[in-house]
């Protein structure tokens, strides 16, 4: 029992990472390949900070998000003013920096072997920090994106030129996004730290910071429900895909699903809807007229 | 100073591999404006075509190495044909196109572990730990293959894109795609043609990095992304920028895992990465590419 809310546990919290890079990703249409590092920022911090300053949990958690977002602000600054894939190889090169500096530098990070000795969750502990965390995340990115800032992030995805046009300022609105899922990354690290009692560099590879990506294309470009969706599906899956090569299986299946998606449906399993009552109250109506029609037939 | 020349010789090794794989990354950038994450597979297979090729099929490493060399540019064509044409005729976009090769780059590598195990595996060449004596430092015989073989393959390409008609054309649909389609040049016809090139010397580098090193399955997406931060020092879609960033990168990479510590080489490559894009985003050689209409 234990196990399955550990899993439950560990899906929150990537839940909220994948949501940040969503935001960026998905709204902003800002690829990135090293939102990993972010987490990894936020984890060492949050677990520094609450050791040396003998501070609540808390208090790491904003801690690890503050510097997450500044270091991200640091790095968007001058890669967003230009073309898109100088963002993209700028994350790149900054995840892995990360990861290699948490390697070197032992005498802060504890080098591979990792950080430890920590204030740490203590069994159920996690699960009222990490819950309430989420939905407030959830509830916050919502009303984010039905706001004016959402629509002018959306906008500058599907027309830069156009939108730079009717004078939505192209470059706050992407700093913006980068700083939101800057955030979230390391907010998501900074809880990983303390539930997992031990931050190493393992845990932040560039691996990882594909998976985030891949969740949110997976998910659908530009929808909070299907990013959401896709975190419940995807977290979990290694923890179930545990006997022998089924590592590598799901690896070529996620490359695969990959592949297929954006061949056949660029936009994502869930698109750029999102779920609601009363979405859900038409489809039904629809598929029960439809359902109907064909019994009168 | 004996060990300073055994040091260049070293670097320039690397760097001629280095160069090869990303005057790849520089030839396909500079006509669809898009980083191709899938170029790793090619070196992949490169790599392992050339342990197949020795331990099944024949004992002679050059045969092995055209062997690499076919592999890398099918694999590369077979890329291009079923994930990138099918997005480039239906105008996606270019995130699209970096997503997709990150999704191939995951199957190609966990194939190999699927195929060969994650083990290395020894490429069994009679080059072993031969090496010649000059000006007192003792030189692999391999470094000086390599070098030979990725200056004449550099030089031969540059031979094709500037003397060739083919060449002509390639160059031309660098400038401005569309309008080279509107001049008659079958547009597609030369991408085909572009990827068979880039996944060639994949190949080849695929080849040299396994006799070098030893081959295994993340082998190749380690030294692709040293590459890739080449022709994004020496500048995106820049040739030359590709071949000058190759050198600069690997004559670091070398200096400071021989003097300071080879802990350090990797966290140099990306710092040297991170430094030029916030220096000079556009590398040392490259012009600047919009996004805007």
């Amino acid at each position: 029992m234990t196990y399955w809310l550990g899993v439950l546990v560990q899906t929150c919290i990537y839940m909220i990472a994948i949501i940040g890079v969503s935001i960026l990703s998905g709204f902003c249409g800002l690829f990135t390949l090293g939102h990993a590092g972010f987490m990894a920022i936020g984890a060492y911090t949050s677990a520094i900070v609450v050791n040396t300053f003998d501070v609540p949990i808390f208090v790491g958690l904003l801690a690890g998000m503050l510097l997450s977002t500044l270091l991200g602000l640091l790095i968007g600054a001058p890669t967003l003013r230009i073309n898109g894939d100088y963002f993209i190889i700028a994350t790149m090169g900054i995840g892995e920096a990360i990861y290699l500096l948490s390697q070197y530098l032992i005498p802060v990070t504890g080098g591979p072997y990792g950080y430890m000795d920590f204030h740490s969750f203590r069994g159920m502990e996690a699960l009222f920090y990490v819950v309430p965390i989420l939905i407030v995340v959830i509830v916050v990115t919502y009303f984010f994106i039905k706001s004016k800032h959402g629509r002018n992030i959306v906008a500058l995805r599907e027309n830069e030129m156009a939108a730079l046009t009717v004078g939505i300022n192209v470059y706050r609105y992407k700093m913006i996004s980068m700083g939101y899922s800057c955030a979230l990354c390391g907010l998501a690290g900074g809880l990983l730290a303390h539930y997992m009692t031990n931050v190493n560099p393992a845990m932040f590879t560039s691996t990882k910071s594909n998976d985030l990506v891949i969740a949110v294309v997976l998910g659908g470009r530009g929808s909070l429900t299907g990013a959401i969706i896709a975190a419940m599906i995807l977290t979990p899956l290694p923890e179930l895909l545990r006997f022998s090569s089924a590592q590598e299986w799901r690896l070529i299946m996620y490359g695969l699903t990959i592949v297929l998606v954006i061949l056949f449906r660029p936009t994502g399993l869930y698109g750029d809807r999102e779920f609601s009552i009363s979405g859900l109250a038409k489809w039904i109506k629809r598929h029960s007229q439809r359902l109907m029609k064909r019994g009168e037939n | 100073m004996v060990l300073f020349f055994q040091q260049i010789i070293n670097a320039l090794a690397i760097g001629g591999i280095y160069a090869l794989m990303s005057v790849g990354y520089a030839l396909i950038y500079s006509l669809l404006r898009f980083t191709n994450f899938a170029h790793s597979v090619a070196v992949t297979f490169g790599s392992y075509a050339i342990y197949v090729a020795l331990t099944h099929i024949t004992s002679n490493f050059y045969l092995g190495l055209i062997f690499g060399v076919l592999v890398g540019a099918v694999i590369a064509l077979i890329i291009e044909l079923t994930a990138y044409k099918p997005l480039l005729i239906k105008n996606s976009a270019r995130s699209s196109l970096t997503i997709i090769g990150l999704g191939i780059s995951t199957i190609g590598t966990n194939m190999i572990i699927l195929i060969f195990s994650s083990r290395f595996k020894v490429i069994p060449t009679d080059f072993g730990g031969k090496s010649i004596q000059l000006l007192g430092a003792y030189i692999s015989v391999l470094d000086i293959i390599i070098i030979a073989i990725c200056l004449v393959m550099l030089l031969g390409v540059f031979l094709f894109i500037n003397k060739t008609r083919t060449g002509l054309a390639i160059r031309a649909a660098s400038h401005d795609l569309d309008s080279t389609a509107l001049m008659g040049v079958d547009v597609q016809k030369f991408l085909s043609i572009i990827f068979i090139l880039a996944g060639a010397m994949a190949g080849i580098a695929g080849v040299m990095l396994a006799t070098k090193y030893q081959a295994y399955p993340s082998l190749a997406t380690t030294m692709t992304n040293k590459s890739f931060i080449s022709s994004v020092v020496g500048g995106l879609g820049s040739l030359g920028g590709a071949v000058a960033g190759s050198f600069i990168l690997s004559t670091g990479e070398v200096m400071i895992s021989g003097y300071v510590s080879s802990e350090l080489r990797d966290l140099f490559s990306y710092g040297l990465l991170i430094l030029v894009l916030l220096v000079r985003p556009y590398g040392l050689m490259g012009k600047r590419f919009d996004d805007k209409a």
